[in-house]
């Protein structure tokens, strides 16, 4: 049974249709994500997930229950975005407060140490930067030991080391079997953590994956440059089955095509006793994926 | 309950944090009271209010001060700003639901309410030898009621207000006027007979007469409490049925 299932997610607000028709589940033990331009329904479906919003049409189950059944409170962390705490409360005061909430609590000192809050528990929530508001907010949304975590632009307004950190974190909650669900529009973030991968736009998820099978998708073309030692007859590689182009930039060559391109045009060189200096194998990125599925960039 | 009595904690200490609200909610009313029992003509019994001193009559409005500042500015300050900032929905996705957190508006409120009422009642009592209540049960009873009723209206506001400082501008424009009817300004036992009558209706004048003639060990005026019945039903009807948690 999966941990999370969407089927046929709709909700509208007045005309605008934040979410037309989403539907996918969530395996447990799973980094799940949900990429997407800005706009595209991402946030409504988390929060109709965490049981902020009731949808229009279709069904939705968490753990087996409906998402506005009160025993799911204590089963799912969540992690919002705007959304914050009373400026006077201390970090300290807040996670003493959200442990209270629940009947197992973890011990946050480790936790808080981990997001590098530890030197921060007497500063209060106002004075905290965008990125520790952040940080602790991951860590309120994994202190009652959840099942899920419905974590929503995870690491937005983080430095890069932080996101890196938190990458970590991330990856070790899912090694103790939480099942985590995240919304992104880091593609790297996305390729680095996510074992699966919705694609939503205009409320509908347009291909669902794993990071590596939705580049596959969009693009199996190959690039490779390099600089021959000695000159280089063309024709040599545009017989190659796999290659489709070759074009040169000054003492660069740039090949490009497909399938076992970079065995085939190596074995080539080899065989006419031409080094390929500086060489270097370009493929497509999600990126790439991501701007052919959607037809735009997803960083602003 | 664990949850809930923390969260009151919480609350609390947030409140005193705040000082604008913890001044006028906890310590201002002691101070008035302090204030005017030190001006000597307040001091002199007078036949106009039935031979009473001005500053018996100030304990009790000193005590209603306090209901109106925590429950009419306070309330819909604090729920207003909580909503706007996406607290009370970050609180909806905890076991916690945002009903502890009225809850523990209410309780927070109440108890600092009945600290600063406590304040005045020992500095009018020390200082200037305003006697105890005749009639402590009533007079609990009445002042619980008055609470009740003007946080009923402030939990209102709060949820229907369409932002933090909308919830901050209704509640000031509240406080004022039914202050005024509470005596605040000219005692109500001073007002003329007509102004008395309407006083006796609005929410906080009807608490402040209800206590004032339990601490002479009369029963409150009928009509005061049914006032204040009819203000608790009306608006926690409301406010249960308006509140939005985002």
């Amino acid at each position: 049974m999966p941990v999370i299932d969407v089927r046929n997610f709709r909700k509208e607000y007045g005309a605008t249709v934040a979410a037309a028709d989403v539907t996918f589940s969530v395996e447990r033990g799973e980094i799940f994500g949900i990429l997407g331009p800005n706009g595209a329904g991402k946030s409504t479906t988390v929060e109709a997930i965490a049981g902020l919003r009731k949808p229009d049409g279709g069904t939705i189950d968490v753990l087996g229950r409906k998402p506005a059944d009160p025993a799911l409170r204590r089963l799912v962390g969540v992690q919002l975005q705007e959304s914050e705490l009373p400026d006077r409360m201390t970090v300290r005061e807040a996670l003493e407060l959200f442990s209270a909430f629940y009947p197992d609590p973890i011990d946050w000192h480790e936790l808080v140490r981990d997001l590098g809050l530890g030197e921060k528990l007497k500063t209060k929530f106002g004075k905290l930067s965008g990125g520790q508001k952040q940080r602790l907010s991951i860590a309120l949304a994994l202190i009652g030991r959840p099942e899920v975590a419905i974590l929503d632009e995870l690491t937005t307004g983080l430095d890069p080391q932080s996101r890196r950190d938190t990458w970590d974190l991330i990856e070790g909650i899912r090694d103790r079997g939480v099942t985590v669900l995240l919304v992104t529009h880091f593609m790297e973030e996305a390729e680095r953590l996510c074992d699966r991968i919705a694609v939503i736009d205009h409320g509908t998820v347009i291909a669902l994956d794993t990071p590596a099978g939705l580049v596959a998708r969009v693009s199996t073309e190959q690039r490779i440059r390099f600089r021959p030692s000695a000159p280089l007859n063309e024709k040599l590689l545009t017989d190659l089955p796999e290659v489709r182009e070759v074009r040169r930039h000054g003492p660069s060559v740039e090949v490009i095509g497909t399938g076992g391109l970079l065995q085939a045009v190596t074995s080539v060189l080899a065989t006419h006793q031409i080094i390929a200096a500086d060489l270097r194998l370009e493929q497509a990125s999600l990126d790439d994926a991501f701007v052919q599925l959607t037809g735009r960039p997803a960083e602003d | 309950m664990h949850a809930f009595t923390k969260l009151t904690v919480s609350e609390f200490r947030l409140l005193l944090r705040e000082p604008v609200l913890a001044f006028f909610g906890l310590l201002f009313p002691a101070l008035l009271v302090a204030i005017l029992g030190s001006i000597p003509v307040m001091r002199e019994p007078s036949p106009e209010i039935g031979g009473l001193r001005v500053i018996d009559l100030y304990v009790p409005i000193a005590l209603v001060l306090s209901i109106a500042s925590l429950g009419l500015q306070g309330m819909p300050q604090i729920l207003g700003t909580y909503r706007e900032r996406g607290v009370l929905r970050r609180m909806a996705t905890t076991p916690a639901s945002p009903v502890m957190m009225l809850g523990a508006q209410v309780t927070t409120a109440a108890l600092t309410s009945i600290g600063a009422g406590l304040l005045a009642l020992l500095v009018g009592r020390i200082a200037f030898d305003v006697s105890f209540p005749r009639s402590p049960f009533v007079y609990l009873v009445s002042f619980l009621l008055c609470a009740a009723a003007v946080f009923a209206i402030g939990l209102f506001v709060a949820a229907v207000a369409p932002s933090g400082k909308a919830a901050n501008g209704i509640g000031m424009a509240l406080f004022f006027p039914l202050m005024f009817f509470a005596g605040l300004w000219t005692p109500r036992e001073a007002m003329p007979g007509w102004l008395q009558r309407i006083g006796e209706l609005t929410p906080v004048g009807a608490g402040q007469a209800a206590i004032q003639a339990a601490s002479v060990g009369d029963w409150p005026p009928p009509q005061c409490v049914i006032a204040l019945l009819a203000y608790l039903g009306i608006f926690s009807y409301g406010a249960v049925k308006f509140f939005r948690w985002s």
